[in-house]
């Protein structure tokens, strides 16, 4: 098996915790080598994964938590996001995301919704998990040309 | 972590001068704070992005609500001085085509 250091933090869900984890993902992708243009990708990238459980999952109940798992691989960095609280609609999500096309009127802009999209745009590969809670997996490479050898290493963080 | 929101109004032009991040936790004062702007008839609101070192679409969020309410308030947004790795945010978003963006740095006219 692939050896792997593996960091996992727990944080209330709450939006005052999601720069807390912006600076743990900064410096762990830092320690690793990544590019400050990478880091920047992951900062966004895994705020907008825990502002989604954050705020679709717990807007009823304060009292959540957010798990967030890093796996430190030598070439990549695989983050895993897992809210257990009540989850949302995948299919509605994934519909309304997207980049914006300039015919669109003013009034029709969707003022949310590009979480995902842009999570999508900025990681490598992304898996999300529906069936409990929501659990989201993305992975970004030390070095984009690697990326197509072995290509089966999420399935291991199930 | 934080964001610091300055508002300069003079007549009819409200200059917003932003400072720190913006992201879930600080994009609700943000919003709090630009929307009575932009609610203004025939204001001119400038939002100075210059010391704005992180964004995600909390931010840009906020902005869209921004825009829209200039539409029916018929008054203006214009954001300036955005960071190279913001404006890559209204980018990919396709958000630089519909709002009115200046990257310039400060002093400089296009």
């Amino acid at each position: 098996m692939e050896k792997f250091d593996f960091i996992e933090m727990k944080v209330p869900a709450k939006p005052e915790y999601v720069g807390v984890i912006r600076l743990s993902i900064s410096g762990i992708a830092n320690r690793m080598g990544f590019s400050y243009e990478d880091i920047e990708d992951l900062k966004v990238a895994i705020s907008e994964a825990i502002t989604n459980a954050v705020t679709h999952a717990y807007h009823e109940n304060d009292e959540g938590e957010v798990t967030v798992g890093f796996a430190v691989y030598e070439n990549r960095l695989e983050v895993m996001v897992a809210d257990h609280g009540g989850s949302f609609n995948l299919n509605e999500i994934k519909d309304g995301i997207g980049p914006y096309k300039d015919t669109e009127s003013v009034e029709n802009l969707r003022e949310g919704g590009f979480g995902l999209f842009l999570i999508n745009t900025l990681m490598d590969k992304v898996q999300i998990n529906n069936n409990y809670g929501v659990i989201i997996l993305m992975t970004k490479y030390l070095n984009e040309t690697e990326v197509d050898l072995d290509d089966d290493q999420i399935s291991t963080t199930q | 972590m934080n964001l610091v929101i300055d508002v300069v109004e003079e007549n009819n032009k409200s200059v917003v001068n932003l400072s720190g991040e913006i992201d879930a936790y600080t994009a609700p004062n943000l919003k709090e704070s630009l929307l009575p702007l932009t609610q203004k008839e025939g204001n001119a609101v400038e939002v100075d992005l210059g010391n704005v070192n992180y964004m995600d679409s909390t931010g840009l969020g906020v902005f869209i609500s921004a825009l829209k309410s200039t539409k029916e308030n018929d008054s203006k947004l214009k954001l300036v001085n955005i960071q190279d790795r913001v404006l890559r945010l209204f980018k990919i978003t396709g958000l630089d085509e519909i709002m009115d963006l200046n990257s310039t740095i400060r002093g400089v006219t296009e």
